[in-house]
């Protein structure tokens, strides 16, 4: 539209004067406008992507002790700081969040769009809605007050779970400390925040559907489950499959709060507590290791890029309008 | 199997709209029982912070204590000091930080949807690319506090919030679905600057979605506790209530320890505090706000999301 008006206009001499100039005044006004943004971007998200050549540096304090003057100054290592990976550690490490994020994104999947449908059918207006505000709740919450939750019920002292156990005669469970049951506190934990957010998205999207496909669907004698079957999923086919591979191109990001707040940072349960989130933060916040915590921080930035443009890439053969570039 | 014989004996459409009532209580059981779980926890920690140290100590956190108290609530008076000051904290980085933050992304949005901006493209990459690479935590960290001086200050609780490429593209969309460009063009026909134009004719339009950002930046600022972990390490005078009580956490008597009311007697103070009530009292103190607000606000967040989820 834009452009076939402004060949039009181009197509006049003193007319095309006219519209630069007010054109390149435009775009000046227009700068203006986006230049707080800009210069956030640049300082905060762009100047720090040069910090990576700490990754391969040893940095040490130089004179005169500057910022900058102690990255050009120091020692380039070459990939002395990667040497984190041959650790067991990182192995584990590895997996968690691999395997939580899979183990996630597959159940938060198949609960979000169950609950999704089964509000969509409700006759109720009135129980959907208090369902789906109740459902959401959690996801306005900081994984900090979470935290707090999780204590009620299980702290070694006073918690619901320890007290009722002793309670029972029985030796009470210090969690804190036994990783047995993290993975299933942890899964809990994600979906108790998570779910009603994606089940609220995609009952959006099933609001969204035609209802005279369903009309039509009963015409021609469908039940209520084959409706569900042969009408609401393939329309919300795309956006399962879109927000499944989104969430796969973000497998190497884990959640911090979760990982961090919930097990009270608790070093015993760090062998299934451990992602690449806090791993990163730890080795930076403990050791002081620069070096490392950056070449750990990168590693994961550059496969998240590759994960999220070949996340992108399947996306846009599957539906253009979804993918993100 | 058993709809479909059913469907044999009453085949009206009308039955085949809607679920039998057996299958509609089944989803209503499945349903309420986890949006029961969704709040339950909430409600847990409020009884326990109206529970007596007492029953406490007799038979720990319970949803039936054997006696209530409302000490918790009282020594938060009594501790002044610092509880106060990081609520205050909380509301002042709340308010402020969206204020900015929201202005910030009204003003990058327009120009992006304005297809007739020249540098359109540039500057929707250059707010993108951030969003799918990053120079990760620590040079991040390194250059905030080393080179930008965000450390132990407002800014550094502030600042590194203040602007989201995803808010910018939810922005746009909002601008994309709402604003004609007709209407732009006319307004500069009439002789209105871009700056007129925007905050005039433009703004009232888009109110909707102003208010959708606003409220998810408002809940970022109020949930944040990262940022104090990262840059906050000596002035705990501007930290905020969600990071005051993660160090609480790790540190029993942090409260008292740092509450200039107590002085010297903080450790005698810190024994006799009622300290898990009194947690749980903050923890209250933290969700009410939302909590209050969030059945008002949840309709503008669910239309932001649901703009931005693929985007996302």
């Amino acid at each position: 539209m834009t452009a076939r008006r402004e060949g039009a206009v181009a197509g006049r001499g003193p007319a095309k004067r006219r519209m630069s100039r007010t054109g390149r005044k435009k775009n000046l006004w227009l700068d203006t406008m986006v230049l707080p943004g800009a210069i956030w971007l640049l300082l905060i998200r762009y100047l720090p992507m040069f910090g990576i050549v700490l990754a391969f540096k040893n940095y040490k304090a130089q004179r005169p002790n500057t910022f900058w003057n102690n990255i050009l100054k120091s020692q380039w290592v070459g990939l002395d700081n990667f040497q984190f990976l041959k650790s067991p550690d990182t192995a584990v490490m590895i997996r968690n969040t691999l395997g939580y994020n899979l183990l996630w994104i597959l159940l938060g999947l198949v609960i979000s769009v169950t609950f999704a449908i089964m509000m969509s059918e409700l006759s109720s207006r009135f129980f959907a809605k208090a369902y789906q505000t109740m459902m959401f709740f959690p996801y306005f919450l900081s994984w900090v007050v979470a935290s707090y939750f999780v204590l009620a019920f299980l702290d070694p002292t006073s918690g619901m779970i320890p007290a009722l156990q002793k309670a029972a005669g029985g030796p009470a469970s210090n969690f804190y400390h036994e990783t047995t049951w993290w993975p299933l506190i942890l899964t809990v934990c994600n979906l108790w925040k998570n779910v009603g957010y994606s089940s609220v998205l995609y009952l959006a999207a099933i609001t969204g559907i035609d209802t005279s496909l369903y009309e039509a669907a009963a015409v021609d004698g469908a039940t209520k489950w084959q409706q569900v079957r042969h009408v609401t999923l393939p329309n919300i086919r795309t956006m399962i499959v879109i927000l499944l591979i989104m969430n796969v191109g973000k497998i190497f990001n884990a959640d911090f709060g979760l990982f961090y707040n919930v097990p009270q940072n608790s070093g015993s349960l760090y062998p299934v507590t451990q992602v690449v989130d806090t791993y990163v933060y730890r080795a930076y916040a403990n050791t002081h290791n620069i070096g490392m915590s950056s070449a750990a921080g990168f590693l994961q930035s550059a496969v998240g890029l590759v994960c999220i443009v070949a996340a992108n890439a399947v996306v846009r053969r599957i539906d253009p309008e979804s993918s993100l570039f | 199997m058993s709809t479909l014989a059913r469907k044999k004996i009453r085949p009206s459409t009308g039955s085949l709209n809607r679920f039998d009532p057996e299958t509609q209580a089944a989803f209503h059981l499945t349903l309420g029982l986890f949006a029961l779980l969704c709040i339950i926890p909430f409600v847990f920690v409020i009884i326990i912070s109206f529970t007596s140290e007492e029953s406490i100590r007799e038979i720990g956190y319970s949803f039936r204590p054997l006696s209530w108290s409302v000490q918790a609530y009282e020594y938060t008076f009594q501790l002044g000091d610092q509880l106060w000051r990081s609520y205050l904290n909380s509301f002042l980085i709340t308010i402020i930080g969206t204020a900015l933050s929201v202005l910030m992304c009204f003003l990058y949005a327009y120009p992006l949807f304005r297809k007739d901006y020249g540098h359109r493209q540039f500057f929707n990459f250059l707010s993108f690319f951030t969003m799918i690479f990053g120079g990760g935590l620590v040079p991040t960290f390194v250059i905030c506090k080393s080179v930008l001086g965000l450390s132990d200050n407002y800014a550094a609780l502030i600042v590194p919030m203040l602007f989201s490429p995803f808010h910018v593209i939810v922005m746009r969309t909002f601008f994309q679905t709402s604003v004609p460009m007709e209407l732009i063009e006319a307004a500069r026909i009439d002789g209105s600057g871009e700056y007129g134009t925007l905050f005039r004719i433009v703004f009232p339009i888009v109110t909707p979605g102003i208010a959708t950002i606003a409220l998810l930046v408002a809940l970022g600022y109020w949930n944040e506790w990262f940022l104090s972990l990262l840059y906050i390490n000596k002035n705990m005078d501007i930290i905020p209530l969600q990071y005051l009580l993660m160090r609480m956490q790790r540190n029993a008597d942090f409260l008292a320890k740092n509450s200039a009311m107590l002085g010297a007697d903080a450790a005698k103070a810190a024994a006799q505090l009622p300290s898990q009530t009194l947690k749980m009292a903050l923890v209250v103190f933290i969700v009410v706000p939302i909590a209050c607000a969030y059945p008002f606000f949840q309709r503008y967040v669910v239309a932001g999301l649901t703009v931005g989820s693929v985007k996302g």
